[in-house]
Order: structure tokens, then C-alpha cells, then sequence
């Protein structure tokens, strides 16, 4: 009996911990993830609360008598589906819709839900933007076919890099680097005009622009820590798609 | 002509993203017109206006239109303006610095690197903004009973 005593006053917590995980892996903002965390624990009945958030780690504490947790984030991706599912639950839970143990089922079934477009879905989706990028960056109509070609290509070879090895800077660098002999050859052959217009374009579905524009919305908000990592993180996927670029025209 | 082709290819490339950051199904075509606004309102104020200036005049833009969004759709706003401002990111200039660091062009990495940084400090301005704006807009529309009480 005290056991199931124990487990009742743990779940509000580790509901607030998985709401807060879910949306941090999935790219939310620093201070949304705190908002979401602090909204669901008032709705829980869990009297100031306390979290910090990091890209790469929650602390909450609950109140000044239990002690605090900790979650380790280790992966972070843009899922734009699973923010919108936590912030359904925890609008529901505020509106007293769902109970804690409702709430940490419904949580933990988005935590393991998947990607809803199929891989071949989203590389056709990263080829076309690619080709589009390239129009929109003033390439000529000439440039949009190996633009489509080059973004599609290095999306794949991303998804299977970052597959076969967890390093990410490697899967970067090497997409890049196949992005950049693609299109030099397509251009040689005489398929695309401007070498420079193609690149961009098809580098564009891997490039950190949303990194960038979040660490500065997290540096705005006095979330220093997070700014500055996701800023350093964003130098790296950027650092790494140059030097693949930059390696491509040093061996022609 | 030329500007119509902007229109589509930056409705397109918007939608896209949005199925490569798994946007729910039914707010993909959303997400393609809130990028294609912001990007008409860069390429058209560009022409008058600084780079900085006209990025955080589309960012505006983009924010207002994806609170609209997500007023009448019930989905949270990171929803719309991720997709909305992705193609004003300075991802390609951030490439370019970096291309030209590892290619010793220093100078010309210095510059371009700084403009990327501005321009993302003018993309997260613009947001900013925006929320700023929907937040006024919305205690003059409604003032909240809990002040009168506390009267």
C-alpha cells in the first residue's frame, strides 16, 4: 500500500518530465517547453514548480519537500506533430479532460510514435524544395532540374549516414561533400548553368536556419545556456556543410 | 511572370518543409501560404527597402498570419511560422560564410557570417514582435475580469 502511495506521487512529475522531454526533442523553444512544463504542472495540483531547461537536459523540481529530477535529452529533431500532440494533452489536463494517468498513456504514445510522411515521402519533399530554393535564390529555369537532383540525393545519403552512424557531423559533411560532386558533375555536363545557385539550393534542407533563428529567440528570452549551445550547435552543421562543399572544390 | 514563379516556388518549398519537420497533414497547406507571404513581402520590399528591414517586415507578417492560423485551427503557432519563416533564414549565407572560412577567404566569411547573424537577430525580432502585437491586440479586445476584482 505504501508502494501504490509512492506511484501516485510520483505520476504528476513524470508527466510533467515526458511533456517536457517530448517537446525539446521535437525542436520546441526553450521557454515553450518551460511554459508547457509549469501549465501542466498547475493543472497536476504541483505547487511551485520549478524547471531548467537545457537542449541537452530537464531538471523540475515540484516543491521544496520532494527532491528534483533529472531527464538527459540526447537527440533533438524538428517534429512539429508531437508539439502539437503535447500541447493538445496539456491543454486537455487543464481543462481537467484527461487524469494524470491518462495523460502519462496518451504521452507516452506519441513519445514512441514515428515520423507520419514515409522516407521516400520526405526525400521527395527535400528534392523538390531543393529545386524550388534554387529558383527562389535567382538560379535560372535551367538550374531547377539538377537542383531537384542534387537536394534528393544528399537528403538520402543524410538519412542513411545518420542511420548507419550516429555522428551527425559526419552524416552532414559527407551529404554536402556528395551534394557538391553531384552538381559539379551535372554543371560539366552541361545540365545546370550556375554551380553557386545549385548548391545553395539543394544544401538547403540540411542547413541549420531554424537553429540559428531559435538560439536567438532563446538568447531574447534570458534562456543564455540554451541560446548559446543550439548557437554552437548550429556552427557545427554549418561548419559541417561548408568543409564538405569547400573539400568538393579543392580536389577539382 | 518572375514573380509568380517566387510565389509558387516558395509556396512549394514551404509545404515541403513542412512535411520534412512532420506538420500534421491537414496544416501542410497552411504552412506553404504563410511561407509564401512572407517570402512575396521579402522579394517586394527588397526592392526599397535594406535586407534587415524587409526580413523583419515579412517576419511580421508570417507571425500575424500563423496567429491567425492557429487561432482558427487550434495548433500552436510553432507550427506555422516554422514552416512560414524558413525561407527568410539565412541558411544559404551561413553556408556561403562557412564556404569561404574553409576556403581562407577570410574577409568575406567575416561579412557574411555577421549579416547571417543579423539577419537571424531581425527573424527572431520580427517573431518577437508579432507575439508582442497578438498579445496587446488581445487584452484590449478582452479585458480579463481578475483585474476589475482586484479594483
Amino acid at each position: 500500500m505504501n508502494d501504490t502511495a509512492a506511484v501516485d506521487e510520483q505520476e504528476p512529475i513524470e508527466v510533467c518530465l515526458l511533456a517536457g522531454k517530448i517537446m525539446l526533442q521535437s525542436g520546441a523553444e526553450t521557454y515553450r517547453v518551460e511554459d508547457t512544463m509549469t501549465r501542466i504542472a498547475k493543472a497536476l495540483g504541483l505547487a511551485g514548480s520549478h524547471s531548467y531547461v537545457t537542449p541537452t537536459g530537464i531538471m523540475f523540481q515540484s516543491d521544496d519537500m520532494r527532491w528534483a529530477k533529472l531527464i538527459r535529452i540526447v537527440e533533438r529533431t524538428t517534429d512539429l506533430q508531437k508539439v502539437a500532440a503535447v500541447n493538445d494533452v496539456s491543454r486537455k489536463l487543464s481543462s481537467r479532460d484527461v487524469t494524470a494517468a491518462e495523460a502519462r498513456a496518451l504521452l507516452m504514445d506519441i513519445d514512441t510514435s514515428r515520423h507520419a510522411y514515409p522516407v521516400g515521402l520526405q526525400i521527395a519533399a527535400a528534392a523538390i524544395s531543393s529545386g524550388c530554393f534554387t529558383l527562389m535564390f535567382r538560379g535560372s529555369l535551367f538550374d531547377f532540374l539538377p537542383g531537384v537532383v542534387c537536394g534528393g540525393l544528399g537528403f538520402l545519403a543524410f538519412i542513411l549516414l545518420h542511420r548507419l552512424v550516429k555522428v551527425k557531423f559526419f552524416a552532414e559533411f559527407s551529404a554536402s561533400f556528395l551534394i557538391g560532386i553531384v552538381a559539379s558533375v551535372l554543371v560539366m555536363a552541361g545540365i545546370g548553368k550556375e554551380l553557386d545557385k545549385i548548391i545553395i539550393g539543394s544544401v538547403m534542407p540540411l542547413v541549420p536556419g531554424l537553429l540559428i533563428t531559435n538560439a536567438v529567440r532563446d538568447l531574447m528570452a534570458g534562456h543564455l545556456v540554451s541560446g548559446l549551445s543550439r548557437g554552437a550547435e548550429a556552427f557545427l552543421t554549418a561548419f559541417a556543410i561548408g568543409a564538405g562543399i569547400a573539400f568538393v572544390f579543392t580536389i577539382l | 511572370m518572375n514573380l509568380v514563379l517566387h510565389f509558387i516556388t516558395s509556396f512549394i518549398a514551404s509545404a515541403a518543409f513542412g512535411i520534412l519537420f512532420n506538420a500534421p497533414k491537414r496544416t501542410l497547406l497552411q504552412c506553404g501560404f504563410s511561407g509564401m507571404l512572407g517570402w512575396a513581402a521579402y522579394i517586394l520590399l527588397g526592392y526599397r527597402l535594406d535586407t534587415i528591414y524587409a526580413t523583419v517586415a515579412s517576419t511580421i507578417i508570417v507571425g500575424v498570419v500563423s496567429q491567425i492560423f492557429a487561432r482558427t485551427y487550434k495548433k500552436p503557432v510553432i507550427i506555422f511560422s516554422v514552416s512560414g519563416i524558413i525561407p527568410l533564414v539565412p541558411g544559404g549565407m551561413a553556408y556561403d560564410a562557412m564556404r569561404n572560412f574553409v576556403e581562407k577567404e577570410y574577409n568575406t566569411a567575416i561579412q557574411l557570417a555577421a549579416q547571417a547573424f543579423l539577419i537571424s537577430g531581425s527573424i527572431a525580432i520580427g517573431l518577437v514582435l508579432s507575439e508582442v502585437l497578438n498579445q496587446i491586440i488581445r487584452k484590449i479586445r478582452m479585458p480579463r475580469p481578475k483585474k476589475v476584482r482586484a479594483k
